[in-house]
Protein backbone atom coordinates (compact mmCIF):
# COMPACT_ATOMS: atom_id res chain seq x y z
CA UNK A 1 0.00 0.00 0.00
CA UNK A 2 3.23 2.31 0.56
CA UNK A 3 3.83 4.65 -2.23
CA UNK A 4 7.34 5.61 -3.10
CA UNK A 5 6.71 8.77 -1.59
CA UNK A 6 5.60 7.47 1.63
CA UNK A 7 8.58 5.18 1.93
CA UNK A 8 11.04 8.08 1.35
CA UNK A 9 9.46 10.17 3.42
CA UNK A 10 9.89 7.31 6.33
CA UNK A 11 13.40 7.45 5.17
CA UNK A 12 13.95 11.06 6.13
CA UNK A 13 12.35 10.64 9.36
CA UNK A 14 13.97 8.00 10.00
CA UNK A 15 17.49 9.15 9.14
CA UNK A 16 16.87 12.40 10.65
CA UNK A 17 15.79 10.58 13.85
CA UNK A 18 19.50 8.50 14.09
CA UNK A 19 21.21 12.07 13.81
CA UNK A 20 19.01 13.37 16.92
CA UNK A 21 20.23 10.04 19.03
CA UNK A 22 23.69 9.58 17.54
CA UNK A 23 25.19 13.21 17.36
CA UNK A 24 25.11 13.52 21.53
CA UNK A 25 26.96 10.76 21.36
CA UNK A 26 29.02 11.62 18.31
CA UNK A 27 30.14 15.11 20.30
CA UNK A 28 31.25 12.50 23.37
CA UNK A 29 33.39 10.55 21.42
CA UNK A 30 35.07 13.44 18.91
CA UNK A 31 36.01 15.73 22.22
CA UNK A 32 37.18 12.94 24.22
CA UNK A 33 39.58 12.43 20.72
CA UNK A 34 40.59 16.27 20.81
CA UNK A 35 43.96 17.07 22.38
CA UNK A 36 43.23 21.08 21.99
CA UNK A 37 41.09 22.27 24.75
CA UNK A 38 40.82 25.81 22.63
CA UNK A 39 39.58 24.18 19.94
CA UNK A 40 37.25 21.83 21.90
CA UNK A 41 35.50 25.22 22.57
CA UNK A 42 35.85 26.53 19.39
CA UNK A 43 34.31 23.55 18.13
CA UNK A 44 31.59 23.72 19.93
CA UNK A 45 29.82 26.23 18.87
CA UNK A 46 28.89 24.85 15.34
CA UNK A 47 29.16 21.16 13.39
CA UNK A 48 32.42 20.25 14.42
CA UNK A 49 31.57 19.48 17.70
CA UNK A 50 30.30 16.38 16.55
CA UNK A 51 32.95 15.22 14.20
CA UNK A 52 36.98 14.77 15.02
CA UNK A 53 39.52 15.30 11.84
CA UNK A 54 41.10 11.27 11.82
CA UNK A 55 44.31 13.22 11.24
CA UNK A 56 44.33 15.60 14.47
CA UNK A 57 42.90 12.47 16.60
CA UNK A 58 44.73 11.77 19.81
CA UNK A 59 44.40 9.40 22.46
CA UNK A 60 46.14 12.39 25.17
CA UNK A 61 42.70 12.53 27.03
CA UNK A 62 42.72 9.26 27.72
CA UNK A 63 46.25 8.76 28.95
CA UNK A 64 45.58 12.14 31.37
CA UNK A 65 42.60 10.73 32.45
CA UNK A 66 43.38 6.96 33.17
CA UNK A 67 46.95 8.56 34.76
CA UNK A 68 45.48 10.76 37.34
CA UNK A 69 46.45 10.22 40.81
CA UNK A 70 43.91 12.30 42.40
CA UNK A 71 41.45 10.75 40.32
CA UNK A 72 41.58 6.57 39.67
CA UNK A 73 39.72 6.17 36.87
CA UNK A 74 40.77 2.17 36.24
CA UNK A 75 39.81 1.79 40.47
CA UNK A 76 36.50 3.39 39.78
CA UNK A 77 35.69 1.32 37.33
CA UNK A 78 37.04 -2.23 38.99
CA UNK A 79 35.05 -0.66 41.94
CA UNK A 80 31.69 -0.52 39.54
CA UNK A 81 32.28 -3.74 38.14
CA UNK A 82 33.02 -5.46 41.51
CA UNK A 83 29.67 -4.11 42.62
CA UNK A 84 27.34 -5.00 39.81
CA UNK A 85 29.00 -8.74 39.52
CA UNK A 86 28.51 -9.27 42.84
CA UNK A 87 24.42 -8.14 42.82
CA UNK A 88 23.96 -9.82 39.36
CA UNK A 89 25.36 -13.00 40.67
CA UNK A 90 24.19 -13.47 43.74
CA UNK A 91 20.55 -11.70 42.88
CA UNK A 92 20.49 -14.21 40.27
CA UNK A 93 21.03 -16.75 42.12
CA UNK A 94 18.82 -15.34 45.71
CA UNK A 95 15.65 -14.39 43.38
CA UNK A 96 15.36 -17.20 41.22
CA UNK A 97 15.75 -19.71 44.27
CA UNK A 98 12.69 -17.79 46.12
CA UNK A 99 10.69 -17.49 42.99
CA UNK A 100 10.90 -21.25 41.99
CA UNK A 101 9.92 -22.25 45.60
CA UNK A 102 6.77 -20.08 44.61
CA UNK A 103 6.06 -20.81 41.12
CA UNK A 104 6.82 -24.76 41.50
CA UNK A 105 6.06 -25.74 45.14
CA UNK A 106 2.63 -25.82 46.74
CA UNK A 107 2.92 -24.96 50.39
CA UNK A 108 0.68 -22.72 52.61
CA UNK A 109 0.97 -18.84 52.46
CA UNK A 110 2.27 -19.53 48.82
CA UNK A 111 0.01 -16.96 47.89
CA UNK A 112 0.61 -14.35 50.23
CA UNK A 113 3.67 -14.55 50.02
CA UNK A 114 3.63 -13.78 46.04
CA UNK A 115 1.23 -11.30 46.70
CA UNK A 116 3.41 -9.51 49.36
CA UNK A 117 6.73 -9.85 46.77
CA UNK A 118 4.69 -8.19 44.24
CA UNK A 119 3.16 -5.34 46.50
CA UNK A 120 6.74 -4.58 47.70
CA UNK A 121 7.69 -4.04 43.70
CA UNK A 122 6.50 -0.35 44.06
CA UNK A 123 8.75 0.85 47.16
CA UNK A 124 10.94 3.67 45.57
CA UNK A 125 14.45 3.15 46.83
CA UNK A 126 14.85 6.83 47.12
CA UNK A 127 12.39 7.01 49.63
CA UNK A 128 14.29 4.49 51.82
CA UNK A 129 18.12 5.55 51.23
CA UNK A 130 17.82 7.72 54.07
CA UNK A 131 16.90 5.81 56.71
CA UNK A 132 19.44 2.62 55.25
CA UNK A 133 22.50 5.12 55.40
CA UNK A 134 21.40 5.24 59.43
CA UNK A 135 21.38 1.41 59.63
CA UNK A 136 24.55 1.38 57.45
CA UNK A 137 25.83 3.73 60.30
CA UNK A 138 24.93 1.65 63.42
CA UNK A 139 27.02 -1.78 61.34
CA UNK A 140 30.02 0.28 60.89
CA UNK A 141 29.62 -0.15 56.92
CA UNK A 142 29.46 3.11 54.90
CA UNK A 143 32.40 3.46 52.60
CA UNK A 144 32.35 0.07 52.40
CA UNK A 145 31.45 -2.80 49.60
CA UNK A 146 28.71 -4.57 51.24
CA UNK A 147 26.94 -1.20 51.79
CA UNK A 148 26.48 -1.03 47.94
CA UNK A 149 25.98 -4.30 47.15
CA UNK A 150 24.16 -6.62 50.34
CA UNK A 151 21.25 -4.40 50.64
CA UNK A 152 20.35 -5.02 46.69
CA UNK A 153 20.50 -8.73 46.21
CA UNK A 154 17.09 -9.43 46.89
CA UNK A 155 14.78 -7.53 44.95
CA UNK A 156 11.26 -8.16 44.42
CA UNK A 157 10.96 -7.17 40.84
CA UNK A 158 13.53 -9.78 40.01
CA UNK A 159 11.88 -12.50 42.20
CA UNK A 160 8.45 -11.59 39.93
CA UNK A 161 10.41 -11.65 36.58
CA UNK A 162 11.34 -15.36 37.38
CA UNK A 163 8.27 -16.22 39.66
CA UNK A 164 6.35 -15.26 35.84
CA UNK A 165 8.78 -17.28 33.61
CA UNK A 166 9.02 -20.18 36.16
CA UNK A 167 5.31 -20.61 36.32
CA UNK A 168 4.88 -20.86 32.13
CA UNK A 169 7.19 -23.99 32.28
CA UNK A 170 5.38 -27.00 32.14
CA UNK A 171 4.82 -29.20 34.94
CA UNK A 172 5.86 -32.26 33.15
CA UNK A 173 9.52 -31.19 33.12
CA UNK A 174 9.90 -31.82 36.86
CA UNK A 175 7.37 -34.10 38.06
CA UNK A 176 8.79 -37.20 36.48
CA UNK A 177 12.45 -35.89 38.02
CA UNK A 178 10.68 -35.59 41.34
CA UNK A 179 9.04 -38.93 41.49
CA UNK A 180 12.55 -40.30 40.49
CA UNK A 181 13.68 -39.27 43.98
CA UNK A 182 15.41 -35.77 42.51
CA UNK A 183 15.27 -33.02 44.84
CA UNK A 184 14.33 -29.75 45.03
CA UNK A 185 17.27 -28.12 44.31
CA UNK A 186 18.68 -30.37 41.88
CA UNK A 187 15.13 -30.08 40.07
CA UNK A 188 16.06 -25.79 40.83
CA UNK A 189 19.66 -26.20 39.32
CA UNK A 190 19.58 -28.69 36.40
CA UNK A 191 16.29 -28.60 34.95
CA UNK A 192 14.28 -25.03 35.62
CA UNK A 193 17.52 -23.36 35.64
CA UNK A 194 18.62 -23.74 32.47
CA UNK A 195 15.77 -23.61 30.91
CA UNK A 196 15.77 -20.28 32.19
CA UNK A 197 18.48 -17.91 29.94
CA UNK A 198 15.83 -15.60 28.48
CA UNK A 199 14.57 -14.44 32.64
CA UNK A 200 18.40 -14.73 33.49
CA UNK A 201 19.18 -12.38 31.00
CA UNK A 202 16.46 -9.97 31.75
CA UNK A 203 16.87 -9.59 35.61
CA UNK A 204 21.20 -9.61 34.75
CA UNK A 205 20.45 -6.81 32.17
CA UNK A 206 18.19 -4.50 34.31
CA UNK A 207 19.85 -4.91 37.09
CA UNK A 208 23.33 -4.51 35.52
CA UNK A 209 22.39 -0.88 34.05
CA UNK A 210 20.80 0.18 37.23
CA UNK A 211 24.18 -0.54 39.50
CA UNK A 212 26.55 0.88 36.43
CA UNK A 213 24.38 3.83 36.48
CA UNK A 214 23.86 3.93 40.46
CA UNK A 215 24.22 7.57 41.48
CA UNK A 216 22.21 8.59 44.78
CA UNK A 217 23.54 5.89 46.81
CA UNK A 218 27.14 5.89 46.22
CA UNK A 219 26.58 9.04 46.91
CA UNK A 220 25.28 9.24 50.24
CA UNK A 221 27.15 6.07 51.42
CA UNK A 222 30.93 6.48 49.63
CA UNK A 223 33.16 8.83 51.53
CA UNK A 224 36.70 8.33 49.04
CA UNK A 225 38.33 7.09 45.93
CA UNK A 226 38.25 3.65 47.36
CA UNK A 227 34.83 2.29 46.70
CA UNK A 228 33.47 4.68 45.32
CA UNK A 229 31.86 3.67 41.71
CA UNK A 230 32.57 5.50 38.18
CA UNK A 231 29.48 7.03 37.71
CA UNK A 232 29.76 9.16 40.70
CA UNK A 233 32.95 9.51 40.26
CA UNK A 234 31.92 11.01 37.35
CA UNK A 235 30.23 13.30 38.60
CA UNK A 236 32.46 14.79 41.25
CA UNK A 237 35.36 15.03 37.82
CA UNK A 238 32.22 17.14 36.30
CA UNK A 239 31.42 19.19 39.04
CA UNK A 240 35.09 19.98 40.05
CA UNK A 241 35.63 23.53 37.77
CA UNK A 242 36.69 24.57 35.31
CA UNK A 243 35.66 21.42 33.01
CA UNK A 244 38.23 20.34 31.28
CA UNK A 245 35.91 18.56 28.29
CA UNK A 246 38.51 16.81 26.55
CA UNK A 247 39.15 14.46 30.12
CA UNK A 248 35.11 14.64 31.11
CA UNK A 249 34.74 13.25 27.94
CA UNK A 250 37.61 10.66 27.43
CA UNK A 251 36.09 10.01 31.12
CA UNK A 252 32.39 9.73 30.03
CA UNK A 253 33.57 7.30 27.19
CA UNK A 254 35.34 5.04 29.46
CA UNK A 255 32.73 4.26 31.69
CA UNK A 256 30.04 4.07 28.76
CA UNK A 257 32.40 1.89 26.59
CA UNK A 258 31.86 -1.47 28.75
CA UNK A 259 28.40 -1.28 28.80
CA UNK A 260 28.28 -0.27 24.73
CA UNK A 261 30.05 -3.31 24.40
CA UNK A 262 27.81 -5.96 26.26
CA UNK A 263 25.33 -4.09 24.28
CA UNK A 264 26.51 -4.77 21.00
CA UNK A 265 27.34 -8.25 21.49
CA UNK A 266 23.57 -8.96 23.79
CA UNK A 267 21.30 -6.02 21.77
CA UNK A 268 18.92 -8.61 21.28
CA UNK A 269 18.40 -9.42 24.87
CA UNK A 270 18.82 -5.96 25.90
CA UNK A 271 15.38 -4.96 23.89
CA UNK A 272 13.79 -8.12 25.16
CA UNK A 273 14.71 -6.94 28.82
CA UNK A 274 13.20 -3.30 28.21
CA UNK A 275 9.76 -4.97 27.16
CA UNK A 276 9.97 -7.31 30.38
CA UNK A 277 10.80 -4.49 32.40
CA UNK A 278 7.36 -2.89 31.07
CA UNK A 279 5.06 -5.08 32.63
CA UNK A 280 6.25 -3.77 35.99
CA UNK A 281 3.48 -1.81 38.62
CA UNK B 1 7.05 -40.84 57.47
CA UNK B 2 7.34 -37.83 59.79
CA UNK B 3 10.33 -36.59 59.28
CA UNK B 4 10.41 -36.60 55.46
CA UNK B 5 7.32 -34.84 55.66
CA UNK B 6 8.68 -31.89 58.29
CA UNK B 7 11.17 -32.05 55.61
CA UNK B 8 9.38 -31.00 52.59
CA UNK B 9 7.00 -28.65 54.39
CA UNK B 10 10.23 -26.87 55.14
CA UNK B 11 11.68 -27.07 51.74
CA UNK B 12 10.09 -24.05 50.35
CA UNK B 13 10.81 -21.44 53.22
CA UNK B 14 14.91 -22.23 52.75
CA UNK B 15 14.40 -21.42 49.33
CA UNK B 16 12.84 -18.05 50.21
CA UNK B 17 14.18 -17.86 53.28
CA UNK B 18 17.45 -15.92 51.55
CA UNK B 19 15.20 -13.63 49.61
CA UNK B 20 12.71 -13.04 52.38
CA UNK B 21 15.85 -12.08 55.11
CA UNK B 22 17.32 -10.11 52.98
CA UNK B 23 14.20 -7.97 52.18
CA UNK B 24 13.15 -8.01 55.86
CA UNK B 25 16.10 -6.47 56.25
CA UNK B 26 16.93 -4.03 53.54
CA UNK B 27 13.42 -3.04 52.15
CA UNK B 28 11.20 -3.62 55.24
CA UNK B 29 13.07 -3.25 58.20
CA UNK B 30 13.61 1.04 56.16
CA UNK B 31 10.52 1.28 55.11
CA UNK B 32 9.00 0.95 58.52
CA UNK B 33 12.05 3.13 60.01
CA UNK B 34 10.92 6.00 57.62
CA UNK B 35 7.25 5.85 58.66
CA UNK B 36 8.64 5.79 62.48
CA UNK B 37 11.17 8.43 61.81
CA UNK B 38 8.82 10.89 60.31
CA UNK B 39 7.22 10.87 63.60
CA UNK B 40 10.41 11.95 65.79
CA UNK B 41 13.04 14.50 65.31
CA UNK B 42 15.51 12.23 64.57
CA UNK B 43 19.15 13.50 63.50
CA UNK B 44 21.72 11.66 61.14
CA UNK B 45 24.17 12.32 63.50
CA UNK B 46 22.20 11.55 67.61
CA UNK B 47 23.27 14.43 70.07
CA UNK B 48 23.84 12.08 72.80
CA UNK B 49 22.57 15.04 75.11
CA UNK B 50 19.06 15.49 73.40
CA UNK B 51 17.34 11.92 72.78
CA UNK B 52 14.84 12.09 70.10
CA UNK B 53 11.81 12.09 71.01
CA UNK B 54 8.35 11.76 69.04
CA UNK B 55 6.79 14.55 68.13
CA UNK B 56 3.47 13.47 65.95
CA UNK B 57 2.05 14.92 62.87
CA UNK B 58 4.77 17.92 63.49
CA UNK B 59 7.13 17.22 60.60
CA UNK B 60 4.36 16.81 57.98
CA UNK B 61 2.49 20.22 59.36
CA UNK B 62 6.57 21.61 58.58
CA UNK B 63 7.29 20.32 55.29
CA UNK B 64 3.28 21.73 53.90
CA UNK B 65 4.35 25.05 55.53
CA UNK B 66 7.74 24.88 53.91
CA UNK B 67 7.85 26.81 50.91
CA UNK B 68 10.98 24.60 49.72
CA UNK B 69 9.20 21.31 50.22
CA UNK B 70 6.38 22.93 48.28
CA UNK B 71 7.81 24.25 45.42
CA UNK B 72 10.10 21.05 45.07
CA UNK B 73 6.68 19.31 45.00
CA UNK B 74 5.09 21.52 42.57
CA UNK B 75 8.75 21.71 40.19
CA UNK B 76 8.77 17.65 40.27
CA UNK B 77 4.90 17.62 39.16
CA UNK B 78 5.70 20.15 36.43
CA UNK B 79 8.50 18.19 35.09
CA UNK B 80 6.50 14.79 34.68
CA UNK B 81 3.54 17.33 33.00
CA UNK B 82 6.37 18.27 30.54
CA UNK B 83 8.48 14.84 30.48
CA UNK B 84 5.55 12.19 30.47
CA UNK B 85 3.43 13.48 27.09
CA UNK B 86 6.93 14.38 25.11
CA UNK B 87 8.55 10.88 25.95
CA UNK B 88 5.35 8.98 25.51
CA UNK B 89 4.93 10.63 22.28
CA UNK B 90 8.43 10.18 21.17
CA UNK B 91 8.65 6.65 22.64
CA UNK B 92 4.74 6.07 20.08
CA UNK B 93 5.97 7.66 16.94
CA UNK B 94 9.35 5.97 16.91
CA UNK B 95 7.99 2.53 17.31
CA UNK B 96 5.43 3.27 14.66
CA UNK B 97 8.06 4.10 12.54
CA UNK B 98 10.09 1.19 13.26
CA UNK B 99 6.60 -1.31 12.82
CA UNK B 100 6.29 -0.11 9.01
CA UNK B 101 8.29 -1.46 6.23
CA UNK B 102 11.19 0.83 6.54
CA UNK B 103 13.92 -0.64 5.18
CA UNK B 104 16.79 -1.89 7.60
CA UNK B 105 14.56 -1.06 10.73
CA UNK B 106 16.71 -3.75 12.86
CA UNK B 107 19.41 -1.68 12.48
CA UNK B 108 17.42 2.03 13.27
CA UNK B 109 16.46 -0.20 16.48
CA UNK B 110 19.27 -0.74 17.83
CA UNK B 111 20.57 2.44 17.29
CA UNK B 112 17.31 3.84 18.58
CA UNK B 113 17.72 2.19 21.64
CA UNK B 114 21.44 3.38 22.49
CA UNK B 115 20.37 6.70 24.52
CA UNK B 116 18.31 4.63 27.75
CA UNK B 117 21.98 2.50 28.46
CA UNK B 118 23.64 5.38 28.42
CA UNK B 119 24.30 6.44 32.34
CA UNK B 120 22.60 10.13 33.57
CA UNK B 121 25.44 11.18 34.34
CA UNK B 122 27.36 10.82 31.27
CA UNK B 123 24.14 11.91 29.37
CA UNK B 124 24.43 15.05 31.69
CA UNK B 125 27.86 15.33 31.12
CA UNK B 126 27.12 15.75 27.07
CA UNK B 127 23.96 18.04 27.11
CA UNK B 128 25.76 20.48 29.52
CA UNK B 129 28.46 21.37 27.00
CA UNK B 130 25.72 21.84 24.20
CA UNK B 131 23.44 24.09 26.41
CA UNK B 132 26.49 26.00 27.25
CA UNK B 133 26.23 30.14 26.08
CA UNK B 134 28.84 29.33 23.33
CA UNK B 135 27.34 25.98 22.95
CA UNK B 136 25.43 23.95 19.50
CA UNK B 137 22.40 24.83 20.56
CA UNK B 138 22.65 28.71 20.80
CA UNK B 139 24.89 28.61 17.57
CA UNK B 140 22.12 26.78 15.48
CA UNK B 141 19.31 29.53 17.64
CA UNK B 142 21.19 32.13 16.35
CA UNK B 143 21.96 30.97 12.62
CA UNK B 144 18.58 29.52 12.12
CA UNK B 145 17.00 33.21 13.18
CA UNK B 146 19.56 34.66 10.86
CA UNK B 147 21.17 36.28 14.04
CA UNK B 148 18.00 38.15 15.34
CA UNK B 149 17.78 35.49 18.65
CA UNK B 150 20.44 36.43 21.27
CA UNK B 151 21.91 33.27 22.99
CA UNK B 152 19.90 31.68 25.66
CA UNK B 153 21.32 30.36 29.29
CA UNK B 154 19.34 27.71 28.99
CA UNK B 155 20.08 26.08 32.31
CA UNK B 156 20.84 29.46 33.44
CA UNK B 157 17.31 31.04 32.81
CA UNK B 158 14.31 30.45 34.80
CA UNK B 159 12.04 29.65 32.72
CA UNK B 160 14.61 27.71 29.98
CA UNK B 161 16.14 25.45 32.64
CA UNK B 162 13.46 22.91 33.68
CA UNK B 163 11.96 22.70 29.77
CA UNK B 164 15.64 21.86 28.95
CA UNK B 165 16.63 19.25 31.45
CA UNK B 166 13.09 17.67 30.23
CA UNK B 167 14.34 17.91 26.74
CA UNK B 168 17.64 15.86 27.55
CA UNK B 169 15.40 13.46 29.99
CA UNK B 170 13.28 12.62 27.41
CA UNK B 171 16.10 12.52 24.93
CA UNK B 172 17.95 9.78 27.69
CA UNK B 173 14.22 7.76 27.97
CA UNK B 174 12.25 7.57 24.98
CA UNK B 175 13.72 4.00 24.13
CA UNK B 176 12.32 2.50 26.97
CA UNK B 177 8.42 4.01 25.72
CA UNK B 178 9.53 3.04 22.10
CA UNK B 179 10.13 -0.98 22.80
CA UNK B 180 7.22 -1.11 25.38
CA UNK B 181 4.78 1.10 22.83
CA UNK B 182 6.27 -1.67 20.01
CA UNK B 183 5.60 -4.94 21.58
CA UNK B 184 1.84 -2.93 21.71
CA UNK B 185 1.52 -2.26 18.30
CA UNK B 186 2.53 -5.76 17.23
CA UNK B 187 0.10 -7.39 19.30
CA UNK B 188 -2.91 -5.43 17.63
CA UNK B 189 -4.84 -8.11 15.14
CA UNK B 190 -4.02 -7.35 11.46
CA UNK B 191 -6.94 -8.15 11.13
CA UNK B 192 -8.62 -4.82 12.16
CA UNK B 193 -6.42 -3.03 9.81
CA UNK B 194 -7.62 -4.86 6.77
CA UNK B 195 -11.05 -4.28 7.81
CA UNK B 196 -10.95 -1.10 8.49
CA UNK B 197 -9.07 -0.45 4.70
CA UNK B 198 -12.07 -2.17 3.34
CA UNK B 199 -14.37 0.38 4.59
CA UNK B 200 -12.13 3.02 3.30
CA UNK B 201 -10.24 4.82 6.26
CA UNK B 202 -7.77 6.55 5.27
CA UNK B 203 -3.79 6.64 7.60
CA UNK B 204 -5.19 8.79 9.72
CA UNK B 205 -8.38 7.34 10.44
CA UNK B 206 -6.25 4.26 11.35
CA UNK B 207 -4.27 5.56 13.81
CA UNK B 208 -7.67 7.35 15.45
CA UNK B 209 -9.89 4.10 15.60
CA UNK B 210 -7.10 1.28 15.57
CA UNK B 211 -4.10 1.49 16.60
CA UNK B 212 -4.77 3.61 19.55
CA UNK B 213 -7.84 2.15 21.06
CA UNK B 214 -5.95 -1.04 20.55
CA UNK B 215 -2.92 0.26 22.68
CA UNK B 216 -5.43 1.30 25.34
CA UNK B 217 -3.84 -0.91 27.97
CA UNK B 218 -0.37 -0.16 26.74
CA UNK B 219 -0.85 3.85 26.88
CA UNK B 220 -1.90 3.04 30.72
CA UNK B 221 1.74 0.95 31.01
CA UNK B 222 3.40 3.49 29.46
CA UNK B 223 2.02 6.58 30.94
CA UNK B 224 2.06 5.28 34.43
CA UNK B 225 5.64 3.95 34.45
CA UNK B 226 7.09 6.92 33.13
CA UNK B 227 4.92 9.20 35.55
CA UNK B 228 6.62 7.39 38.49
CA UNK B 229 10.24 7.45 37.00
CA UNK B 230 9.56 11.19 35.94
CA UNK B 231 8.75 11.63 39.79
CA UNK B 232 11.79 10.21 40.66
CA UNK B 233 14.22 13.15 39.14
CA UNK B 234 17.22 13.68 41.31
CA UNK B 235 20.48 12.86 38.98
CA UNK B 236 20.32 15.30 36.27
CA UNK B 237 19.03 17.85 38.23
CA UNK B 238 21.75 17.55 41.03
CA UNK B 239 24.53 17.71 38.37
CA UNK B 240 23.51 20.34 36.01
CA UNK B 241 21.64 23.36 37.58
CA UNK B 242 22.23 22.12 41.85
CA UNK B 243 18.17 22.78 41.06
CA UNK B 244 18.81 26.29 40.29
CA UNK B 245 18.05 29.01 39.29
CA UNK B 246 16.36 30.11 42.17
CA UNK B 247 15.02 26.74 43.10
CA UNK B 248 13.11 26.37 39.60
CA UNK B 249 14.11 22.80 38.86
CA UNK B 250 14.39 21.01 42.78
CA UNK B 251 13.42 18.62 43.33
CA UNK B 252 11.07 16.23 45.75
CA UNK B 253 13.91 13.41 45.94
CA UNK B 254 16.32 16.02 46.22
CA UNK B 255 14.42 17.54 49.07
CA UNK B 256 14.67 14.62 50.78
CA UNK B 257 18.81 14.09 50.22
CA UNK B 258 18.67 17.49 51.25
CA UNK B 259 17.08 17.62 54.15
CA UNK B 260 18.03 14.33 55.53
CA UNK B 261 21.36 13.47 54.25
CA UNK B 262 23.20 16.94 53.98
CA UNK B 263 21.45 18.43 57.19
CA UNK B 264 20.58 15.59 58.89
CA UNK B 265 17.09 16.02 59.81
CA UNK B 266 16.42 12.63 58.87
CA UNK B 267 12.80 13.01 60.81
CA UNK B 268 11.69 15.74 58.26
CA UNK B 269 13.26 14.04 55.39
CA UNK B 270 11.37 10.77 56.20
CA UNK B 271 8.00 12.92 56.26
CA UNK B 272 8.53 14.12 52.89
CA UNK B 273 9.62 10.01 51.75
CA UNK B 274 6.20 9.04 52.80
CA UNK B 275 4.76 11.42 50.78
CA UNK B 276 7.10 10.48 47.85
CA UNK B 277 6.04 7.19 48.51
CA UNK B 278 2.17 7.81 48.66
CA UNK B 279 2.29 10.02 45.08
CA UNK B 280 3.62 6.79 43.62
CA UNK B 281 1.38 4.31 45.49
CA UNK B 282 -1.53 6.32 44.56
CA UNK B 283 -0.42 6.26 40.40
CA UNK B 284 0.23 2.49 40.60
CA UNK B 285 -3.13 2.02 42.44
CA UNK B 286 -5.05 4.25 39.59
CA UNK B 287 -3.01 2.20 37.20
CA UNK B 288 -3.94 -1.23 38.19
CA UNK B 289 -7.87 0.19 38.61
CA UNK B 290 -7.46 1.47 34.82
CA UNK B 291 -6.23 -2.00 33.68
CA UNK B 292 -8.42 -4.36 35.32
CA UNK B 293 -11.18 -2.13 34.23
CA UNK B 294 -10.33 -2.98 30.99
CA UNK B 295 -10.04 -6.52 31.19
CA UNK B 296 -12.85 -6.37 32.53
CA UNK B 297 -14.32 -4.90 29.69
CA UNK B 298 -12.96 -7.68 27.59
Amino acid sequence: MSTKVERLFLMVIAIALLAFVLAPLMLMVATSLKADEQQILLDFGNLKAFWVNPADMSLENFRQVLNDKTSPVPRYLMNSALIVVCIVFFGVFVNSLAAYALARISFPGRNFVVMGVISLIIIPMEALAVPMLLMMNQIGWVDTYQAQIVPFIAHPFSIFLFYQFFAKIPKDYDEAAYLDGATHFKIYSQIIMPLSLPAIATVSILQSLEYWNAFLWPLMVTRGANVRPVSLALAQFFGTPPPVWGDVMAFSVLMSAPILIVYLLFQRWFIQSAMGSGVKG
Amino acid sequence: MLAVRQQTALRPWLFIGPALALILLFLILPFVLTMAFSFSDQRLVPNPNVPTEWIGWRNYARIFENEDFVRTLLNTAYFTLLVVPLQCGLGLAVAMLINTKLPMRQLFRGVYFLPTIISMVVVSVIWFSLFQLDGFFNTALSSLSFGLLNPVDWLGNPKTAMPAIVLMSAWQGFPFQMVVYLAGLQSINHDLYEAARLDGANRFNEFWHVTMPGLLNTHILVVMTTTILAFKLFTQVELLTKGGPSGVTDTLVRFIYLTGFRQGKVGVAAAAAVIFFLIVLVISLIQRRLVKEERAVE
